[in-house]
């Protein structure tokens, strides 16, 4: 299978970048790791007219702390993700999400940003970014933009709230509080498979062992990646106890979307939901609680 | 549809041509030059059968332009023989029987290749997940795993010849 014919164009800073979506607009696509956009290019389900490669821009490869935020370079590789001593430490949710993306010769090239702006609903990173509560950053001919994640996807697959004319250029998120801590946890047939089904949770506990803040986001049980915001309220205020464990993860499994397809039927997924969100939240407890 | 110039160094050797931006890597590697060592599987970045080295970190050739390459270094299966030498890898393959029809090996040892230089003495477990994107039909990948841990002893000690292996390929 051969893609249908594009124009190439490289972009050799992000300026460059921009001014080439400007140029044209709905017609182009962006060039990154290329792992989703260039099988649909073959299966002659996207046939931009051109293609703008970001692949050169070394500067968009980057993590780093910073005034209490986790800044991550759009163009970072899931390997780079997964072996970063920085993310395994501080953010192990992140490994957890790079490592069961796909299989490891693909994230040598695969990178969040791609993971992320693509808006596939089975991908891994949207579900842990919106438990995160991340922030992406647009960037267009007038400037930068911040975007919170929840309004990064909209309610159709593969679309965003990214203009033509911006890229995603960094992911951040907010560094973690003293209490807090995450994982992200997928059911897949096999390695490089999409999700059955995916849970990321992620909460912050104050001195007393309440919960100050949680996220929980959904992969590929619906036709967006789904922010399980029910179930976020059950547990606020709550100390993470097993019950109300329970109950969220039954909250989480009501908000899931699921459809019967090749990888289940609805109600098994609905009920893979549940179990992936109680395992999440208790080791996001764990984790919080200065456990691995 | 743009066609463009490109210089890539493979195995060493620079190499020029046209390419229409469409040109998948592996296409360009197999039509364009007759490397035909790397091999199409399933046309979807799927089974590895087309993985090479590009820049030194294992990447499946059929999901990348040819374009992408301009200017990069490649490596792929035919690089892997030094002046009539089998590299270890094809030598462990050999001794271990870690083939049957053949069609995953190519890939198979470039992504071996790309865990080995990260990695030089991976566990079992680590050489699993080091090649778990590529997927071979034949072998239930026992020997698979038994020739990376045979090159990876070679690669740490040259002179040693694990034993029972019959000191293939010399």
């Amino acid at each position: 299978m051969i893609p249908g014919p594009f124009d190439y164009q490289v972009a050799s800073s992000v300026a460059e970048a921009i001014a080439l979506l400007d140029q044209h607009g709905a017609d182009a696509k962006v060039l990154a790791g290329g792992h989703s956009l260039i099988p649909l290019l073959r299966f002659r389900l996207a046939s931009p007219a051109v293609l703008v490669d970001i692949n050169r821009l070394r500067d968009l490869e980057y993590l780093q702390e910073a005034d209490g935020t986790l800044h991550i370079g759009a163009l970072t590789r899931e390997v780079d993700l997964e072996a970063s001593d920085l993310i395994r430490r501080r953010y192990p949710i992140l490994a957890d999400t790079a490592r069961v993306i796909a299989d490891p010769v693909v994230r040598n090239w695969a990178t969040i940003g791609g993971n992320l702006a693509h808006a596939d609903p089975a991908n891994d990173h949207p579900a842990t970014m919106l438990a995160l509560g991340a922030q992406l950053v647009a960037t267009g001919p007038a400037g930068q933009r911040l975007i919170p994640v929840e309004q990064f996807f909209t309610d159709s697959s593969f679309e965003t709230t990214l203009q033509p004319n911006e890229l995603l250029t960094e992911i951040r998120i907010p560094a973690p509080a003293e209490r807090s801590g995450g994982a992200y946890l997928k059911l897949e047939r096999k390695v490089g498979d999409y999700a059955i089904a995916g849970v990321a949770a992620y909460v912050a506990l104050d001195g007393a062992g309440q919960v100050t803040y949680a996220g929980i986001g959904l992969t590929n049980v619906g036709p967006t990646p789904i922010k399980a915001r029910a179930a976020e309220q059950l547990l606020l205020g709550s100390t993470l106890d097993d019950a109300v464990i329970v109950q969220a993860a039954k909250q989480a499994a009501a908000e899931a979307r699921p459809v019967s397809d090749l990888r289940g039927p609805a109600d098994y997924k609905r009920a893979m939901v549940e179990t992936l969100t109680m395992r999440a939240l208790r080791q996001a407890r764990s984790r919080a609680t200065g456990g691995a | 549809m743009s066609i463009h110039h490109i210089r890539v160094t493979i195995n060493g050797k620079l190499y020029e041509g046209d390419v229409e931006a469409r040109t998948l890597l592996v296409h360009w590697l197999r039509d364009g030059l007759r490397l035909t060592g790397t091999h199409i599987g399933c046309d979807t970045s799927s089974c590895g059968a087309c993985t090479i080295l590009v820049d030194g970190k294992a990447v499946k050739s059929c999901t990348m332009l040819a374009v992408q390459a301009d200017g990069r270094e490649l490596l792929t299966v035919e690089g892997l023989e030094q002046n009539g030498k089998l590299h270890p890898l094809q030598e462990g393959f050999h001794v271990e029987h870690a083939l049957q029809c053949g069609y995953c090996t190519p890939g198979m040892m470039m992504a071996a290749l790309a865990l080995l230089k990260r990695n030089p003495d991976p566990s079992e477990q680590e050489i699993r997940e080091g090649i778990s994107g590529n997927l071979c039909r034949c072998t239930g990948y026992v020997n698979i795993v038994k020739a990376i841990q045979y090159a990876a002893q070679k690669l740490r000690e040259p002179e040693q010849v694990p034993a029972g292996s019959g000191g293939g390929g010399e």
